[in-house]
């Protein structure tokens, strides 16, 4: 068993412009690795190569060149080795229009050909553990954009991954919602010692959420990188977000 | 207050209540060999109904449109799916679909006599040629139209080819598959009844043919009102099976 969950070496993506003027650099030789257990946010503008990581991880798109490695294996080469391995609540909450709120939490669980009481029963203790059980049988267009993200982290967590990959999941959400599915997140996370990657671009959310942060610069490569673990006193944590928001501002300016 | 639904219900008989009141007073001003009075294109058409050996030639022809189309929805499927998955198919298929849709349906009639002696493979080919190109083109859309969001979800849970067909696939077209079977309904009743006017010995077609030899409005009426009674009650079915399949989709209240 490797050490590291999550390793990332000299990891390079392009992709070919629409248009056909070239290809266009999205990660530049990125390097990085995830313990077990551990949650890392990442931070970074709109474009600076997050959803690409995250997509890498995925298996969903394969790395230019570089070595991507999750749990040991290639992502997306041995694409079927992670069935139920790897939960993913994306930014929208992507639920299934003809499915009920019970329905699509048992998505993962159907596809991994669970029993199918057992399969239900899961899901139901998921949506009670995040307040939904009155709303098991309502289709998601009868459901608020909180209940709708509420169902896809139940989705996530129901197949009980080894690794949870977040993007950006409550940003279209108001603060208050997003701050109470923040905090109900950390503490599934670290009640079910889940290895957990966060992409978010508000750097509350990642300090809030990560026990370390990685400020990505465009194309995505590290900018900056703290462990908030070790930052205990408010004075810590105060300089660990002063330098982030210097970094975030360091690529903002014009060359 | 009346609802929506029984409004709506009136209306449709006002206005059909209105086309009969006109027949029938066309047929007080022409000949009734032109325009037979509504109350004996009723009676010859409950007539049809209730005679045994009257009513197989409605369901032989009720038979013909269900197999063609059932033949033209599978084929069309699998094309379908074949064109959605690869350049290479579309590149190959997809032209000539394209050049099936320009032959006149006429066309393959022609075509059927000339190939085919069994009535029965001369009827089914006519009906699945001249359906065919509607219903893969349907269905493809339909597939084209699947979320690449709600892909990408499914696909991180790694299912199976067999599961994401099932489980996305399939809910994600049959809105596409119900509305080419509504669409192709009609062209098939109207295409059968070519077919067998002039290929078959049995059937809705043949007997207008019949009627036309002997002048028979009321009869070519009555078994004409066969054919649209048939449309209209797999219409209703297919809106039935549509509104329970897609009865997760939110409706406004404010009518457009």
């Amino acid at each position: 068993m490797p050490s590291a969950v999550i390793s990332f070496k000299d990891v390079s993506k392009s992709f070919r412009r629409p248009d056909g003027r070239g290809d266009f650099v999205a990660m530049d030789k990125l390097s990085f690795e995830v313990a077990k257990g551990e949650i890392v946010a990442v931070l970074g503008k709109t474009g600076c190569g997050k959803s690409t990581m995250f997509n890498i991880v995925a298996g969903l798109i394969e790395p230019t060149s570089g070595e991507a490695r999750v749990v040991g294996h290639d992502p997306f080469h041995e694409f079927d080795f992670f069935r139920g391995k790897i939960g993913i609540v994306f930014q929208n909450d992507r639920l299934m229009p003809w499915r009920s709120a019970l329905d699509n939490v048992q998505l993962g669980l159907q596809i991994l050909d669970r029993d199918a009481r057992e399969a239900e029963e899961t899901a139901r203790a998921w949506l009670k553990r995040l307040g939904l059980s009155g709303h098991a049988n309502d289709y998601p267009h009868a459901l608020s954009g909180g209940m709708r993200q509420r169902v896809s982290i139940a989705r996530a967590f129901a197949v009980d991954p080894e690794i949870l990959l977040c993007d950006e999941p409550f940003s279209s959400l108001d603060e208050m919602t997003a701050r109470d599915l923040r905090a109900e997140f950390v503490r599934l996370a670290r009640q079910n010692n889940k290895t957990a990657v966060f992409i978010t671009h508000q750097i509350n959310e990642a300090m809030e959420i990560g026990d370390r942060v990685m400020v990505f610069h465009r194309p995505a490569r590290i900018a900056y990188e703290a462990r908030l673990a070790g930052a205990t006193t408010e004075a810590e944590r105060g300089k660990v977000q002063e330098e982030i928001m210097r970094v975030l501002a360091v690529e903002r300016a014009p060359a | 207050m009346m609802n929506s639904r029984t409004m709506r219900v009136l209306q449709a008989a006002a206005s059909m209540l209105a086309l009969a009141a006109l027949w029938q007073i066309l047929s007080s001003v022409f000949p009734h060999f032109l325009f037979p009075p509504v109350p004996e294109i009723i009676s010859r058409t409950i007539e049809i109904l209730v005679t045994g050996s009257l009513l197989v030639d409605v369901l032989l022809t009720a038979g013909r449109i269900f197999g063609g189309l059932f033949g033209a929805f599978i084929l069309g499927g699998m094309l379908a799916l074949a064109i959605g998955q690869s350049k290479t198919a579309e590149n190959f298929i997809a032209p000539v679909l394209t050049f099936f849709q320009g032959i006149p349906a006429l066309s393959w009639v022609v075509f059927a006599i000339i190939w085919f002696h069994g009535i029965e493979f001369r009827v089914l080919f006519i009906m699945v040629m001249t359906t065919l190109p509607a219903f893969t083109f349907q269905i493809l859309d339909a597939f084209r139209s699947m979320s690449k969001d709600l892909f990408e979800m499914t696909m991180a849970f790694r299912p199976s080819r067999w599961t994401l067909f099932r489980f996305l696939i399939v809910p994600t077209i049959v809105p596409g598959i119900l509305t080419a079977w509504k669409v192709n309904l009609g062209n098939a009743a109207r295409v059968v009844v070519v077919a067998e006017l002039v290929g078959a010995t049995g059937g809705v077609g043949y007997e207008l043919l019949r009627q036309q030899q002997l002048f028979d409005m009321a009869g070519a009426m009555a078994w004409t009102l066969q054919l649209v009674l048939f449309v209209l009650i797999v219409q209703q079915t297919i809106n039935a099976i549509e509104a329970y399949a897609l009865r997760y989709r939110a409706v406004s209240e404010r009518a457009m």
